[in-house]
């Protein structure tokens, strides 16, 4: 069967699509949680079991302590607190934990070891999993239970002074806070002074239940200089000072009121030996829990070793101790050592409050985890390795095909042979398609492994089998074509390949290298920066086309013959190329298709000179307009305001739709007429103005400079570069992609979910209505990439006359796109155990996903049009 | 003839190299505390100094292009005054050319430039030396089979890998190693040496080994 590359390229894009998708489906595997989060509160305790109780509790137990202290000190490891450190800088600490009424613990981290997720865990006793990110989309407040809202609820007083971070994620829990940021790592005073300075004020006062203080500086001393510097020294001592007075503040106090009160000394995560930390070293993992207060009282002579126990045991502990339900999603299990010393009907009653909410969580759990278990903890990927390999085949086999066609569908006529059925009934695909089947079979069949197929019913995974093994197939038959034809070529070539240009080999070294830089993952987070030194390098590349073309052919001296004539000759034959189609063209088409530099004169040619230094001009202003990313965040641009009108809204929404339905209109017309092509080029036209108008509504008004600006290159771009300096289809669609792509950037988007804005999703809406807010958010998302991509298609489709060019642009853009993908997905697969997969990996996995389903929809209208081309 | 030429000029490469590395060493006995991270800006002007000086003075010894009939002195000091001006030309050129990469541009102005100043060191200053202040013969060389003799063949080697040097030499910036020479524009001034230095040893020997096939129309 022949068909157009650009018919078989968006089949191909589709296909990758369905696995892209199945590869999601099984890479974020579902939480672990309690789904009865909003009635928790209404519903009353766990009851007694009422076997031989003469008491009747439904109530909650009574708090323990009246007032908690929890200091948190950032980067605290075990050994800083109970190794020789400990001994030598904190001397109080040591006697406390030695003999003082406490119970130290080495209390174990899970990964990632940075400080927002542990405060998580340390405050919901859950552990945070990627499809949080998604499901508190936008929004840094924790949502899920935890014990301050528990806390808040109970008409707890809790007051907070330390790391911005706990502001963030409980903006209206406490009555008092200062946050500090954790920005300059390189001081180590002022933040922690920045705490202690309340805390004389606060501990007189006393009109508190909860008292919260985060110490980063321990952290940053770890960052600068290492645990092993004599600063640490330094900071111990201090922090143990400061213990000290929070202890004997509160001993003095409870001489008073005679209820226990506790302290709670802790660290969030450890310190590697380098200093840093976030990777899965003991030394990050371990870290010091203390806790004291004067209700453990302890005999002389009774030695307390640190146990080693979990970090997310705190939150069940505090809140026993505070005298409030257990956070629904907690993993954690009781500390016991706490309530050893209360009546053994009241340690009883704790163990059962305890293990009631974790039955509870295990039974929600329970049906979609039957074979996988709710170890706690053990990582994202329980069942999420196995999709990863069986699914990941599906892109890179989708690539392999597309680049192994590449000849042939780049070629002149931009048909290729596909051939559909002899795969289809060739042995290999049989033997495969027995293989796979063979397999899951036996994995589905075996107790202790789970397969992701097993999840989906019989016909599903039968039919991914199925494309699977055709897929191979089609590849090993693609691969022999080439090869053989290879062989024949080699014989007979007597003509010499096409040299390449620099211009080509920038576009192909920057793809790789940027395919290549996703295997990082700061070069994830600042995405950005690649597309915008790419496509600057991009603008100076063309500008030294320009300038050789421009000056070197207005003198040529003798010397610069050869290279004048080459020139020469490759323009005559471009023209012939090009008047040979050039007569469907109108009369004004032709004439301006022969413009070249030769003829260009006066302030035309001053335009071309120019024109690369005003797009660079543009994208730098662009790039300051919205900073995305991570490292270079912080600094200004300019202000997010909002206000937008909702009758307006729905006017522009009118208008847009009568442009896209007349535009629509125009083009169906010229299919089924098939007589004019100028009203398919209007309609086009009319499309893209459509879709300009609308981005121009959605953008956040601060961002309107970002499509003036991207109208403006692109109306540059074409006058003055791509039409004189005449570069194939192939080479305008790859960077269009590339523009398109640091368009996406230059909205501010980044590579975190965070950047997504939802608002645009509202515009003209008074309610939240699925599915034209998912269409206008994906749609303002990915303007720039869609704009751009449809730009090309009303450019090439208005500017060149040969047939092919369309499906030349639509083959060239879905392989540009599938090529990320599909490494990113080996990638990926490969890098699933690396620390920042689900900070910095999965959220660019998404946005991979979702591109790759735009670039499937810009196919198919490629696809669309080009038909419609073939036809007339 | 010719592989005298290249003799000469892999000596001329050499002395080049052996400057750099004298503005590494050299200093560091006369100033307390150089070192290239610390005192990054100071070496940048000592290297920028050194390396200006032993171009000017290969360029007056060994005259690779002995045709300039005119010899008046006044012709000869406009040359030098149009070359200075190019010189500080090309600075400010690369200065635009690196806040439109995305430079800071207020900030940092004085990093900024000195690295605009050394890339022109190891860019510009070879080219006004060998082909003078004539930008015509500058795009002739940069463009494809434009070279007329091995010098300005190296030229363009040189010049091209200093160029890539520092376009690589942004890469590590984005990375959150935290390393001390990862800091705006170290990594960059360092890459543009590196492909400086790469660039002063292959030319030679590319040279040598398409000798055979490099034929010069000499004009």
């Amino acid at each position: 069967m022949r068909l157009g590359s650009g018919a078989f390229a968006a089949c191909c894009v589709v296909i990758e699509v369905l696995g892209v998708a199945l590869f999601l489906r099984g890479f974020f595997p579902a939480p672990v949680r309690s789904s009865s989060r909003a009635e928790q509160r209404a519903e009353p305790a766990a009851p007694e079991p009422s076997a031989g109780a003469s008491s009747n509790w439904t109530k909650l137990p009574p708090p323990l302590f009246k007032k908690v202290v929890i200091m948190l000190i950032d980067g605290l490891r075990d050994d800083f607190v109970f190794g020789s450190k400990g001994v030598k800088f904190m001397p109080y600490t040591t006697y406390l934990v030695e003999k003082g009424a406490s119970h130290s613990f080495v209390a174990e981290a899970k990964l990632p070891t940075v400080t927002m997720p542990r405060i998580k865990a340390l405050m919901t006793g859950s552990l945070p999993g990627f499809i949080d990110v998604v499901r508190n989309l936008n929004s840094p407040e924790l949502l899920e239970d935890n014990v301050i809202t528990q806390a808040k609820a109970a008409g707890k007083r809790i007051i907070f002074y330390g790391d911005e971070t706990w502001v963030k994620l409980f903006p209206k829990h406490f009555v008092e806070y200062d946050g500090t940021t954790s920005f300059f790592v390189s001081d180590y005073t002022e933040v922690d002074d920045n705490v202690t300075r309340h805390l004389d004020k606060v501990l007189k006062r006393g009109d508190w239940d909860v008292l919260i203080l985060h110490y980063l500086g321990l952290d940053h001393i770890g960052h600068v200089s290492g645990p092993s510097s004599p600063l640490i020294g330094h900071k111990l001592r201090e922090m143990d000072s400061i213990l000290m007075k929070i202890h004997t503040s509160l001993l003095s106090e409870e001489r008073e009121t005679l209820v226990p009160n506790l302290l709670v000394l802790c660290g969030d995560h450890g310190m590697s030996e380098t200093g840093g930390h976030g990777a899965s070293s003991m030394e990050e993992l371990n870290t010091a829990l203390i806790l004291i207060s004067s209700a453990f009282e302890r005999k002389p002579g009774d030695i307390r070793r640190p146990k080693h126990v979990q970090q997310t045991d705190l939150a069940a502990t505090l809140a026993i101790g505070l005298g409030l339900p257990i956070p629904g999603n907690s993993v954690g299990s009781l500390l016991f050592p706490t309530v050893e010393g209360r009546p053994v009907r009241e340690q009883l009653r704790f163990l059962h409050l305890n293990a009631v909410q974790l039955s509870k969580l295990l039974q929600e759990n329970v049906p979609s985890y039957e074979k996988a278990g709710t170890r706690s903890g053990d990582g994202l990927f329980l069942n999420g390795s196995l999709p990863a390999h069986t699914a990941a085949v599906f892109p890179s086999q989708v690539l392999s095909l597309l680049l192994l066609s590449i000849p042939e569908a780049l070629s002149n006529k931009a048909e290729l042979e596909v051939p559909l059925w002899s795969p289809v009934f060739s042995l290999l695909f049989y033997l495969t398609l027995l293989v796979l089947s063979a397999l899951h079979v036996i994995v589905c069949t075996s107790a202790e492994s789970s397969c992701y197929f097993c999840g989906l019913s019989w016909l599903t995974a039968g039919g991914v089998m199925v494309l699977v093994s055709a897929l191979l197939c089609a590849v090993v038959s693609a691969l022999a074509k080439t090869f053989g034809d290879g062989k024949f070529l080699s014989k007979n070539s007597a003509h010499p390949k096409p040299r390449w240009s620099e211009l080509d080999v920038l576009i192909l070294l920057g793809t790789m290298g940027h395919v290549l830089s996703l295997g990082a993952s700061s070069f994830i987070e600042e995405e950005h920066q690649t597309w915008y030194f790419l496509i600057n390098t991009l603008c100076l590349a063309l500008c030294h086309e320009i300038y050789r073309n421009c000056l070197l052919r207005d003198d040529s001296e003798p010397q610069q013959c050869p290279h004048v004539e080459e020139e020469f000759i490759r323009t005559a034959a471009a023209l012939q190329d090009r008047s040979t189609g050039c007569d469907t063209l109108e009369p004004h088409g032709v004439s301006r298709s022969l413009t070249s530099l030769d003829t260009l004169r006066g302030y035309e040619k001053w335009m071309v000179l120019a024109s690369p230094w005003v797009i660079l001009t543009c994208c730098r202003l662009l790039r300051s307009l919205n900073q995305t990313g991570v490292q270079w965040a912080h600094r200004p641009d300019l202000g997010h305001w909002l206000t937008r009108g909702v009758i307006e809204a729905r006017f522009v929404h009118v208008f847009v739709l009568g442009i896209l339905f007349t535009g629509t209109k125009d083009l169906l017309k010229s299919q089924v007429i098939a007589t004019d092509v100028t009203i398919k080029t209007v309609g086009l036209w009319e499309i893209y103005s459509g879709l300009v108008l609308l981005a121009a509504l959605l953008f956040r008004p601060h961002n309107l400079p970002v499509l003036v600006f991207s109208l403006l290159i692109q109306t540059i771009m074409t006058k003055f570069i791509w039409k004189p300096l005449r570069h194939d289809a192939a080479e305008i669609t790859i960077m269009h992609y590339w523009f398109g792509q640091a368009f996406f950037y230059f909205q501010g988007n980044s590579n975190n979910i965070a950047t997504v804005d939802i608002s645009a999703g509202f515009v003209g809406l008074d309610t939240y209505i699925e599915v034209p807010a998912v269409f206008l958010t994906a749609f303002a998302t990915f303007a720039g990439p869609v704009l751009w991509a449809s730009h090309l298609v009303s450019f090439l489709s208005s500017e060149t006359s040969s047939g092919s060019a369309l499906s030349h642009a639509c083959f060239c853009y879905a392989l540009i796109c599938s090529f990320p993908v599909s490494a990113y997905i080996i990638l990926v697969t490969s890098l699933r155990y690396h620390l920042f997969i689900w900070s910095v990996f999965s959220p660019k996995l998404l946005y991979e996903g979702m591109h790759i389903l735009i670039t499937a929809a810009i196919c198919v209208f490629f696809t669309a049009m080009d038909q419609t081309n073939t036809k007339s | 003839m010719k592989d005298t030429d290249i003799k000469r000029l892999l000596y001329t490469h050499l002395l080049c190299i052996f400057s750099i590395i004298l503005s590494i060493c050299i200093p560091s006995f006369f100033l307390e505390n150089f070192s290239i991270l610390e005192t990054h800006l100071t070496w940048l002007c000592i290297c920028s100094v050194s390396v200006t000086a032993v171009n000017l003075v290969l360029y007056l010894i060994v005259k690779p292009n002995a045709s300039s009939k005119r010899s008046s002195i006044s012709y000869k000091v406009t040359r030098f005054l149009k070359c200075c001006i190019y010189f500080l030309m090309s600075c400010f050129f690369f200065h635009v050319i690196f806040v439109l990469y995305g430079a800071p541009l207020i900030e940092l102005v004085l990093e900024t430039f000195l690295f605009a100043v050394i890339l022109s060191t190891f860019t510009t200053v070879p080219c006004l030396c060998l082909l003078g202040p004539n930008i015509k013969a500058w795009l002739r060389v940069f463009s494809r089979n434009g070279v007329t003799s091995i010098w300005e063949n190296s030229l363009q080697i040189t010049t091209i890998s200093s160029f890539i040097g520092t376009w690589l030499g942004a890469f590590p910036i984005p990375l959150d190693w935290e390393r001390p020479w990862q800091v705006w524009p170290i990594s960059c001034t360092l890459g543009a040496t590196f492909g400086y230095v790469a660039g002063l040893v292959i030319s030679p020997l590319w040279i040598y080994w398409n000798r055979k096939q490099l034929t010069y129309k000499n004009n």
